[in-house]
């Protein structure tokens, strides 16, 4: 789709006369037709009016994250006991229900936004002797969220370049989790070697999952997304059947938790003990790193987006499809299996039954919302870190519930694989050409 | 598309009839080694009567060691006849039921061998109420994707029906009204994924995938925000009561199972009837069907396809919606964050093991329902099989299903395609 708009749409009259309807309605679309035909010099500014004008894909991201943020604060206004009871009151004091809904929708996002971001209240409290780790730690807990949903956002976009849906992340987690964990509390070995072998551990428990996945598709055609939405519960209750049994039980703990992993074997915090921020950022971002040198600058990542773009021409070329699956399925398998470890290593320090959270379905999110790169996993990432570390502030602060973190995120993917949908409530003008989204429709039976 | 369905010249090339028969002769062997020998000293007691039912049926003792033998020495059997003669179509299914069916006596027979009586006649009734949700949703799912619309927001549809059915039964203190309310918001979700689907021509994988999260996270916020607080006034809705059907309900075993239940199994009943009718023997079913398989020709001949997927989408939404309200207004009574629990998903299971036809849904749909139930009535007898193997069962035999052991699990061609008038 980059081939269409790069260099062309420059020269192209800002104002095309085909354009759908929609401009002449928005107030944008008439300060751009106002311009009339600008001069050559002013060719970036035409480039990015039309950028915005054709709702590009980061026109459309932003504008997706305006709507469902917009959105959510509707929810939680029109939720709000308190708003709700201005409501009642409308004919007799209109202003009172409209600024109580304002009230309530804005500081329930600068609650998310001190938890996620920075916090003012914490840098005076420094000047009175508080403690200037305070200061960082929003960001801290931004990071620490967004760890495990690089990881496995990255094991998501890695398949989606080879064509294949990973909506299996989960399980990969849990297998990853499952055996770092093990490593971690059974095993006895010395300093950085054993944190090491744990996550290695990681990888390979997610790998299992995976290339499992990989193999069945290779050979017997079954579909991975079935297999792997159905890995995903067999994982569920594979742990919960492990944590039941004495040897992964602490010992004399009624609830099915497992004993704390050696301290050798925590990822170590990267900014004192009192930050969570621990080393598995840093490995996280090295993985996006190396999936992208993966993808870009390695034969079995051109591979991989060859058979992600058409196998049969793939295999034309002589490349054989069926083998990619299994290697992108190890791979990815063992990355979000690495995001288990992140979580079970760094965070939790011990397995318990709901140690996958959301982190897996999320991933799809994440990388959908970073269109399969891997620094836009990167950021989606960071942003569905800061929205999930936000929400807790939120919720300490004003009572109003995390879930409205997991309504914006659906909504910001819903409206993010919908171009077509923004562009038409926003009055964009739409590329021309048949849309075609970056990961393309495909039915069960490919 | 074309140029990517005939990719992967399958590997796969074993003989499905001999797969399917080793795997008839597998069962069978377990049967015999793992239910027949290992099995612990003493009889399984089944119980039929219920208390307070008019005729008192005998119950059942059975010694497990040559029970399980001879139902698994008559599975392999079964499974030789299968690997030799070429059955038609209607015997084979007999001999698959068949083995299946032993196989399940010969379990029950090991997991209760030497303990308290197992309580048939109740083990079968949850059967049936934990498969109320799931072959509801199965069927939401065989009308959206006999049209053409892959439908993995099952999950959300059941979500969204159990929070409006019990919150609308409980402030307007109507059960009925609940069950309406219940059927509309799974159409409502339905409406979002048909209209992203189909206008927007959003991937319906991931469409599916991000309305259950939606669903999840709407419901959850709404539990805290409003249910929590007003637990009594939103929360708290009745269940309906059992409807005993005069004379069928009064006939043993089968009438407590069968005809003894809430509203909602008799719903069930006509969904199923009328989704297997409606598809399989009119003219509407035979044009939905071509919609799902072959769109052009289906336009070509003048039939409105994205009519018919919107309106198959919202039906199926609107059938998932009810069988979201059995999970509140139809057994617990109140709706508790992700109160579905993954169903959704068994119910896509389902749907997919049943090749996606109704009666093939339905019969998965039982089954899964059936190991639900196990783990949850043998892990109070003490059985020696752990819960959470029981409860795996769906997924993996959903995985084995669609790996191509059983049968040709093949999708309706275009399911999942958008399709774009040229």
């Amino acid at each position: 789709m980059s081939q269409q708009d790069a260099g062309p749409g420059a020269n192209e009259p800002a104002d095309a006369p085909e354009s759908p309807g929609g401009a002449k309605h928005a107030p944008e679309g008439a300060e751009a037709v106002a311009n009339g035909a600008p001069p050559k010099g002013e060719d970036v500014v035409t480039s990015v009016l039309n950028a915005v004008l054709e709702g590009s894909s980061a026109v459309v991201t932003f504008l997706a994250i305006v709507t469902a943020v917009i959105i959510g604060g509707l929810l939680i206004a029109f939720t709000s006991p308190t708003v709700l009871h201005a409501w009642s009151h409308l004919f007799s004091a209109p202003g009172a229900a409209f600024s109580r809904a304002w009230d309530v929708a804005s500081s329930a996002y600068s609650a998310m936004f001190e938890g996620a971001i920075f916090n003012p209240h914490t840098v005076s409290a420094a000047f009175h002797g508080g403690s200037i780790a305070a200061i960082f730690n929003p960001l801290s807990e931004t990071a620490v969220n967004a760890t495990p949903l690089i990881l496995a956002g990255l094991a998501v976009a890695l398949a989606f370049r080879a064509g294949m849906f990973n909506i299996g992340a989960t399980g990969q987690f849990i297998g990853g989790a499952m055996i770092a964990g093990w490593i971690g509390f059974a095993v006895h070995l010395p300093m950085i070697i054993h944190v090491v072998v744990a996550v290695i551990g990681g990888f390979v428990g997610g790998s299992i999952v995976g290339g499992f996945v990989g193999n069945l598709k290779a050979r017997t055609g079954a579909h991975e997304v079935i297999v792997t939405i159905m890995l995903n519960y067999v994982m569920e209750f594979l742990l919960l059947y492990l944590l039941g049994l004495t040897v992964f039980r602490a010992a004399g703990s009624a609830n099915p938790i497992t004993p704390p992993v050696a301290t050798n074997a925590t990822l170590p915090h990267l900014a004192g003990a009192s930050l969570r921020i621990n080393a598995g950022f840093l490995l996280a971002l090295a993985a996006a790193m190396a999936v992208a040198w993966l993808l870009n600058r390695t034969t079995v990542g051109f591979e991989l987006r060859t058979v992600g773009a058409n196998p049969s021409a793939a295999r034309a070329a002589g490349m054989s499809p069926e083998r990619t699956w299994v290697i992108v399925m190890l791979i990815c398998g063992g990355l979000a299996g690495l995001a288990g470890a992140s979580v079970v290593l760094g965070t939790d320090f011990a397995l318990t039954p709901q140690i996958y959270g959301a982190y897996g379905i999320n991933a799809i999110t994440v990388a959908l919302l970073g269109r399969a790169k891997p620094g836009g996993v990167v950021l989606a990432a960071l942003l569905y870190g800061s929205l999930d570390a936000g929400s807790v502030t939120m919720q300490a602060q004003t009572q109003i519930p995390v879930d409205i973190a997991t309504v914006i995120q659906a909504l910001i993917v819903l409206f993010v694989a919908a171009p077509p949908f923004i562009r038409e409530i926003y009055h964009l003008r739409g590329r021309r050409g048949r849309e075609g989204g970056q990961v393309l429709a495909k039915g069960w039976s490919s | 598309m074309t140029a990517i369905a005939v990719v992967g010249p399958r590997r796969a090339t074993f003989d499905r009839q001999r797969a399917i028969a080793g795997i008839f002769v597998m069962l069978g062997l377990v049967d015999i080694f793992v239910f027949g020998l290992l099995a612990d000293k003493g009889d399984a007691v089944f119980t039929f009567t219920l208390t307070g039912a008019a005729v008192n049926v005998p119950n059942l003792s059975l010694a497990p060691g040559p029970v399980s033998e001879g139902l698994g020495a008559l599975s392999i059997v079964l499974g030789f006849v299968y690997a030799g003669l070429s059955l038609s179509k209607i015997p084979q299914r007999l001999v698959g039921i068949a083995v299946t069916l032993a196989f399940v006596v010969s379990f029950l027979c090991w997991s209760d061998a030497g303990r308290v009586p197992l309580p048939f006649t109740s083990l079968m009734q949850s059967t049936m109420l934990a498969s109320i949700p799931l072959v509801l949703g199965a069927l939401s799912g065989c009308l959206c994707e006999r049209s053409g619309v892959i439908n993995i927001a099952i999950e959300g549809q059941l979500l969204l029906g159990a929070f409006a059915g019990a919150v609308i039964a409980s402030s307007f203190g109507s059960l009925w009204l609940g069950l309406f309310s219940g059927s509309v918001a799974g159409g409502l979700l339905a409406i979002l994924l048909g209209v992203f689907a189909i206008r927007y021509m959003v991937d319906q994988i991931i469409l599916g995938v991000v309305l259950n999260v939606f669903a999840s996270g709407l419901t959850g916020y709404l539990y805290d925000q409003a249910l929590v607080p007003y637990q009594n006034r939103l929360n708290s809705p009745n269940t309906f009561n059992s409807v005993k059907i005069p004379v069928l309900g009064d006939i043993p075993i089968i009438g407590p199972i069968l005809f003894d239940s809430t509203i909602f199994l008799y719903i069930t009943y006509a969904a199923v009837a009328l989704v297997h009718i409606g598809l399989f023997k009119t003219r509407w079913g035979l044009r939905v069907r071509a919609v799902g398989e072959h769109p052009t020709a289906a336009d070509t001949v003048g039939i409105k396809v994205l009519f018919t997927r919107y309106r198959n989408v919202i039906l199926g939404g609107l059938l998932a919606g009810i069988g979201g309200a059995s999970l509140t207004i139809g057994s617990v009574g109140s709706f508790g964050k992700d109160i579905s629990s993954g169903q959704g998903y068994i119910a896509l299971a389902a749907m997919i093991f049943g090749r996606w036809t109704p009666l093939g849904a339905t019969g998965a749909a039982l089954l899964f329902g059936f190991s639900v139930a196990c783990a949850n009535v043998l892990g109070t007898i003490g059985a020696p099989i752990p819960s959470d193997f029981l409860l795996m069962l769906p997924y993996v035999a959903t995985i084995i299903a669609v790996a191509g052991f059983v049968g040709r699990s093949r999708a309706p061609k275009a399911d999942g395609q958008p399709y774009i008038k040229s």
